[in-house]
């Protein structure tokens, strides 16, 4: 009894796995893709494994069978980077969007800071006060000068350039 | 290369990246107020796990609070967008740690405007103050300002510096691409701004000793430091460059 039927069967279910968790969205077709190729090769070695052998012959290489391991180590090789490169764009996506949430708590601290008091709103507020932080609720409404609360909205000119405090 | 003479600096913003620095950030917030009443503060929060954005917010300084950790590279590319939004044109870095003297920021901005530098380095060995670092980190550190001077075309003495002025191209520069990597925002922002055509300049400031630990001065740590910085500074040689992005990047 040869060991290809089962191979074969194996092979058929990987396939149904794969196209089922593409249906289900839960697999992106430019990760699918590279699996579904190489379960093709396999299915096409498996039905006629007179394939191996001949290609095997073909790129010099003397048993069939460590053509086999190479390829699917090289396979898995590459599977890996581009993994590793989706990590790093992710990342990076994940470094913009922080950034851009901190921009924009900045700005809804300040449009939502009643006018002329010092914003009350922490982000981390309640969560501070959650872990029985007290002095971050009682201090925030003292001890900041309200002039300096709103720097961004100050329409800052060339005169208070501090060269000029340096250069006396 | 074109030479053109960058804008003149009229708005200045002091960017302290902070992490967990719940301790010395007061102090710091303290003394550059104290030295500099005129400017503007922005203190990123870089997704610290104590109480540094409070602190901050109570000493008065505008702060970004960062859901999470980006690191210092990170932190500043955060803040050079906060200054390109709210039209700042000239960015400088201090350590939260009260590791700079903010007295020297005048320097950094004379120097500026002397040399029409784009990006001017607060550096430590440049003469004044008494920081010494010994043994094989001081080797490595030397090696890497050779290979950068050269690079650069100037004569900088210590790359590693976070005590950096960056005028208005470097800040539209970076606001737009600031590496995140470990020494990114060093070695490789300096690589980055040279590329664009920017001019890199330094001047001899006095550093303190950090409040928390001395830098290590194992040999191990020296090489790999050096390791990974010949490495960072490879990569980023032979990435393509950036080129200077136009007025609209907001």
């Amino acid at each position: 009894m040869s060991g290809y039927p089962f191979a074969l069967a194996l092979c058929g279910i990987t396939l149904t796995f794969i196209v089922y968790l593409l249906r289900s969205r839960r697999l992106r077709e430019k990760y699918a893709a590279i699996w579904l190729v190489v379960l093709v090769i396999v299915i096409v070695l498996g039905a006629f494994p007179r394939v191996l052998f001949r290609v095997a012959t073909i790129v010099g290489v003397e048993t069939p069978t460590n053509l086999l391991f190479a390829a699917s180590l090289v396979v898995l090789l590459l599977v890996c980077i581009q993994l590793s490169t989706e990590i790093s764009q992710l990342e990076e996506e994940t470094r913009t969007i922080a950034e851009e949430l901190a921009l924009l708590n900045r700005r809804v601290e300040l449009l939502s800071a009643p006018a002329g008091r010092p914003s009350p709103v922490e982000p981390d507020g309640l969560a501070a006060a959650a872990l029985g932080d007290r002095t971050s609720a009682d201090a925030s409404p003292l001890g900041v000068p309200a002039a300096r609360e709103e720097p961004v909205l100050e329409d800052r000119s060339v005169e208070d350039s501090p060269l000029e405090d340096r250069a006396r | 290369m074109l030479r053109v003479q960058p804008p003149a600096i009229t708005r200045v913003l002091i960017v302290l990246p902070a992490w967990n620095e719940q301790e010395a950030l007061p102090g710091v917030l303290d003394e550059v107020h104290t030295a500099l009443p005129d400017m503007d503060v922005l203190v990123v929060n870089d997704g610290s796990s104590d109480r540094t954005s409070q602190v901050a917010r109570e000493c008065g300084a505008a702060v970004l609070d960062l859901p999470v950790n980006l690191g210092v590279g990170g932190a500043m590319r955060a803040g050079f967008k906060y200054a390109v939004r709210e039209g700042y044109d000239a960015v400088i870095q201090l350590d939260a740690d009260g590791q700079h003297d903010p007295r020297n920021v005048g320097d950094l901005l004379v120097a500026a405007r002397e040399t029409g530098a784009d990006v001017v380095i607060g550096a430590r060995f440049a003469g004044t103050g008494s920081y010494q670092a010994r043994g094989p980190r001081r080797w490595a550190m030397r090696s890497l300002s050779t290979v950068l001077s050269r690079l650069v075309g100037t004569r900088l003495t210590d790359t590693t510096s976070g005590f950096k002025l960056s005028g208005p191209r470097a800040v539209r520069l970076f606001a737009a691409n600031y590496p995140a990597e470990y020494l990114g925002d060093t070695i490789e922002s300096l690589v980055i701004a040279h590329r664009a055509g920017l001019t890199v300049r330094q001047v001899g400031v006095e550093m303190r000793p950090r409040s928390g630990g001395e830098p290590s001065q194992s040999p191990v740590k020296a090489a790999v430091f050096l390791a990974r910085a010949g490495l960072a500074l490879a990569v980023a040689l032979t990435r393509p460059g950036t080129p200077l992005p136009g007025e609209a990047v907001r």
